[in-house]
């Protein structure tokens, strides 16, 4: 494609409708209309010039601003659609019977549409995506020609350009003092004024014009910053319970960090000590002050041994509590739930018709003993221990898990006058013999309880680019948005002097300005050439 | 301290209200106005009023935060009472820009409402949960509700803008919309009125009910309940009786508060039309005779472009910092979350709309209202309805 040179002698690229450096009109069609389209400078846009291969027509496509608020606006509503009923990581029941049992027809439907994980579905990250993509072209498309056609342009325009801006006015009897005037007045409101042949150009505010590019580039390093998040490694999300006491390894650390559970605390707002919350506690119930659990973060030292217990060397002591992560070679540890976990259960071995004691014991729920001497000649045996005891299908004791949620036993009783001794299974609130009446029993006294720590642990190695895009996006936006480019042409034509004047945005305020840099000269202001009549009617 | 809190809040409302009317003052006397002269001493009497009910709000901010001991931004009422300072001190900026009392007009009834609507929670202060004992979380609260406010004075110029330029000699979808957002305006003067009156009487009848999960509970309504709750049982000797009774999945007792304000704000809106013997929007119209529409349109896009970037650095960011520390993920899909996310969509698709497609004028001011509708949604429908958890639940 062959360049177009101007009759300033200015060569363009193919496709440019205003010649880059003085503003003649190059394109026939342009040149029918009663003022400039100004937005990218008339410069020569990929999209708008090349439309015949495969490549041209997805550019294009996403070079289309159109296209672009689409994409947006598609994305809004399905945005909308997903905050109807709760995502599935808000409830806590399996999704199949969740929406349907709260919700009836409709949360059947909206859980088979796959509603109920909207912001995961392929076609919500599609669209996320296709906005990224249209992001990149669109800016390329117009930021690399307005760059050039800003960087070209003279400071003395083509007549076609001056009168085609929305700002325009003719003077006649124009004297050279006053221009001066207006010259200084335009540097002391920070105007940079360039001078040729004694026509002026004063701009301001140039670089605002880069603004959404720069927030679109945020974006976009935003956007990806977001998608490293499915790379190995870069994101580590991963829950840990350690019971109180106890010392447990973190998880996706390559068996480098341990962390030990001092104790867990809950505390309540009481009403007594905080007179101010006296009366919003009273209406609330019990408001929970604090979720702490005090901790000591270990770290390996040496090689790993298998089979060996690892050597710890101590890293720090620290009070884990909500918006208190305990943070550490990248890894936070946030407190994020706990639970209290039965712990021991004491019993006292009791005849059952005397109701006589003959001691009491008190078993370790996560580390039973297998026989319990309570002398005299009287022990117990644990035959058999189900930590989440149930019946299995065949109707065989059993236990789901090894967390004492619901502690069962067999237990073997002996006493001087049963040396063989007497089973009996025991759970909670249960008693069953196998062997018919036994004389000996095994009465419930207590459980121990001990708090356990939910913590979450997390990495996040791409959280650093997520940080770098958004303070990209809130300097291109504020770049953009607080301030316009502004520029004033004030040019001797035909024996008059013309101004004009274009602004990206806020006329209204470019127009002040003039008044402000023309009062008291002979230079009167310029006209509005698109406030026309019909829009600013007076109300009827 | 408290007291002299809620004192001052009072003052600064009941000044708004009298501001209020000096605007309208300013307006009807513009006559002796000219291109040089912009303000009349109404006006100047007005936005005088305005700052100083602004400073007795502000007053009332810090007195009761220090009274609480955190920033007063944690619950309904707190929040919203906020906002509706937030939209004030926008309007003061936004006034000084362009010095038009106009806008006072209309931005200042809109202030009042939005803080005559907080009142109606309960005002006590309240403690903070755990995850809301962080310094992030009253940065993004206090920003984001700017924000939101700066983008409402684009919601007050669009309304300048349309109750200016809609035609209302003949009666045409343009009209009926607009009349919907006074209707809107006027339905949360029936909210306020028929809270306030129940309140004042000290209403409340008692209920047994069952909810979904089966379970009996108890409620109490403080109106009388046209929608009873699920298998209701009236507890209150001489209560009224529900008109109809309510599956258990619906919120029987909010939905009675929504019945009961729409109730209001149908007969409020009829008396007005009454009185009026017109559409609200074309009683208006002489009011914004001497106003330039291209003027309003600058300063309701002006409005949109000064706050959005705040918005995103309150809604957003902060946001995200706040969420990153307290919950370990600056982000997860909760549905105040995604609404913010909406917000911030929606303003973005405005600005592009009105960049490359020049949807100026009258487009852009039916975008402003949607926009404001949209953040009100984010503010009483989120908040009340979709539970999540930043729902102030139970306040
Ligand atoms: C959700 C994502 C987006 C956000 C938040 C965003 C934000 C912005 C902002 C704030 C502006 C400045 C507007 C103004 O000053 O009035 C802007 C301009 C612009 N945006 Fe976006 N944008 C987004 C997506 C897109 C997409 C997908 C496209 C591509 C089609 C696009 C193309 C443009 C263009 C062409 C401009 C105008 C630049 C100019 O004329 O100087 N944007 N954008």
């Amino acid at each position: 494609m062959k360049d177009v040179k101007c009759e300033c002698g200015h060569v363009n690229p193919h496709g440019t409708v205003l010649c880059e450096a003085c503003g003649k009109i190059l394109d026939e069609e342009e040149k029918k209309k009663q003022l400039l389209d100004m937005r990218y400078e008339g410069s020569a846009r990929r999209s708008q010039t090349y439309s015949k291969t495969i490549i041209d027509k997805i550019w294009n496509f996403f070079s289309s601003v159109k296209v672009g608020v689409w994409l947006i606006v598609i994305t809004l509503i399905a945005s909308i659609l997903g905050t109807i009923l709760p995502q599935k990581m808000y409830i806590d029941l399996p999704p199949e019977v969740y929406y349907e049992q709260e919700y009836g027809w409709f949360g059947k439907l909206y859980y088979q549409l796959g509603f109920h994980d909207l912001y995961g579905s392929w076609w919500y990250l599609l669209l996320i995506a296709m906005i990224g993509i249209s992001l990149v072209i669109c800016s390329l498309d117009r930021v690399v020609p307005l760059y050039k056609a800003l960087k070209a342009q003279r400071v003395t325009r083509h007549e076609g350009f001056l009168k085609r801006q929305r700002i325009f006015g003719i003077n006649t009897l124009v004297n050279q003092q006053d221009i001066d005037i207006v010259k200084e007045r335009l540097k002391q409101k920070h105007y940079h004024v360039r001078e040729e042949n004694g026509d002026l150009l004063a701009e301001k505010g140039r670089f605002s014009r880069w603004g959404p590019y720069v927030n679109h580039v945020g974006l976009i390093i935003f956007l990806f910053g977001g998608m490293l998040r499915f790379v190995p490694g870069v994101y580590v999300n991963e829950n840990l319970w350690v019971r109180e006491g106890e010392t447990a390894l973190v998880p996706e650390t390559g068996e480098q960090l341990y962390l030990q559970n001092n104790k867990f605390i809950l505390q309540h707002y009481d009403k007594e000590k905080n007179k101010t919350f006296e009366k919003a506690l009273e209406r609330a119930g019990d408001v929970v002050k604090n979720y702490q659990s005090n901790v000591v973060l270990y770290k390996r030292s040496g090689e790993k041994i298998p089979g060996e217990k690892p050597k710890l060397e101590k890293v720090k002591d620290y009070k884990v509590r909500v918006n208190h992560p305990l943070t550490f070679e990248g890894y936070s540890i946030y407190q994020s739930s706990y639970r209290s976990e039965m712990n021991s259960m004491t019993f006292n071995l009791i005849n059952k018709k005397t109701e006589q004691s003959f001691g009491e014991l008190t078993i370790n729920l996560q580390d039973p003993k297998e026989k319990y001497d309570l002398g005299n000649g009287y022990s117990v045996k644990i035959l058999n221990y189900f930590p989440d005891f149930e019946f299995a299908k065949n109707g065989e004791p059993s236990t789901k898990s090894r967390v004492p949620n619901n502690p069962a036993f067999i237990f073997r009783m002996t006493a001087p006058d049963k040396p063989k001794g007497e089973t009996s299974f025991v759970a909670i609130r249960q008693t069953i013999e196998p062997f018919g009446d036994n004389t000996y029993k095994m009465a419930f006294k207590g459980i121990g309880t001990k708090n356990v720590s939910g913590f979450t642990v997390r990495k996040d190695s791409s959280l650093w680019v997520i940080i770098i895009g958004g303070i990209l996006f809130m300097i291109g936006v504020i770049q953009g948005a607080y301030w316009n480019h502004r520029r004033i042409w004030v040019q001797h034509k035909n024996g008059e002097v013309w101004i004009a004047a274009h602004t990206n945005k806020n006329w209204y305020g470019l127009k002040r300005e003039i008044e402000k840099v023309l009062e008291d000269t002979n230079l009167g202001n310029p006209e509005d050439q698109l406030q026309s009549e019909t829009t600013d009617k007076e109300g009827v | 301290m408290a007291a002299l809190s809620s004192n001052l809040l009072f003052s600064a409302f009941i000044l708004y209200l009298i501001a209020t009317l000096f605007f309208g003052g300013s307006i009807k006397a513009k006559k002796d106005l000219n291109d040089t002269k912009t303000t009349n001493n109404w006006g100047k009497i007005a936005v005088f009023l305005t700052i100083v009910g602004f400073i007795s709000q502000l007053g009332y901010f810090i007195t009761r935060w220090i009274a609480a001991g955190h920033a007063p931004v944690s619950n309904m009422f707190e929040f919203t009472t906020f906002f509706g300072m937030a939209l004030v001190g926008a309007f003061i900026i936004i006034y000084f820009i362009y010095r038009t009392t106009l806008l006072g007009l209309f931005t200042m009834p809109v202030a009042i409402l939005v803080i005559a609507y907080a009142s109606m929670f309960p005002r006590d202060i309240s403690p903070l949960i755990p995850a809301l004992q962080s310094y992030w979380l009253h940065i993004h609260v206090t920003t984001a509700a700017i924000g939101e406010a700066i983008l409402a004075i684009s919601f007050a110029a669009g309304l300048i803008y349309l109750v200016k330029v809609i035609d209302q000699t003949k009666s045409n979808k343009k009209t009926f919309w607009l009349e919907f957002v006074m209707f809107g305006l006027v339905t949360v003067i029936g909210f306020v009125a028929v809270s306030s009156i129940f309140a004042g009487a000290g209403y409340q009848e008692k209920f047994n009910w069952i909810d979904k999960h089966g379970n009996q509970a108890e409620i109490e309504y403080l109106m009388p309940a046209l929608t009873g709750p699920h298998e209701g049982e009236l507890l209150t000797k001489d209560g009224f009786k529900p008109l109809v009774e309510m599956p258990a999945i619906i919120n029987a007792k909010k939905l009675n508060t929504v019945i009961w304000s729409f109730a209001a704000g149908i007969i409020l809106y009829a008396l007005i039309r009454l009185i009026l013997r017109k559409r609200i929007g074309a009683a208006l119209k002489p009011l914004v005779k001497n106003i330039k529409l291209d003027f309003v349109d600058e300063i309701s896009y002006r409005s949109v472009l000064i706050g959005f970037p705040v918005f995103t650095l309150g809604a957003l960011i902060f946001a995200m910092i706040w969420a990153q520390e307290a919950w370990s993920r600056f982000w997860g899909w909760d549905p105040k979350e995604v609404w913010a996310l909406i917000t911030w969509l929606f303003y973005a698709a405005f600005m592009h709309l009105r960049l490359s497609k020049g949807w100026h004028g009258e487009k852009s001011a039916w975008l402003a209202v949607i926009g404001f509708a949209i953040i009100m949604f984010n503010l009483v429908a989120v908040n009340l309805i979709i539970a999540g958890l930043h729902s102030y639940a139970g306040s």
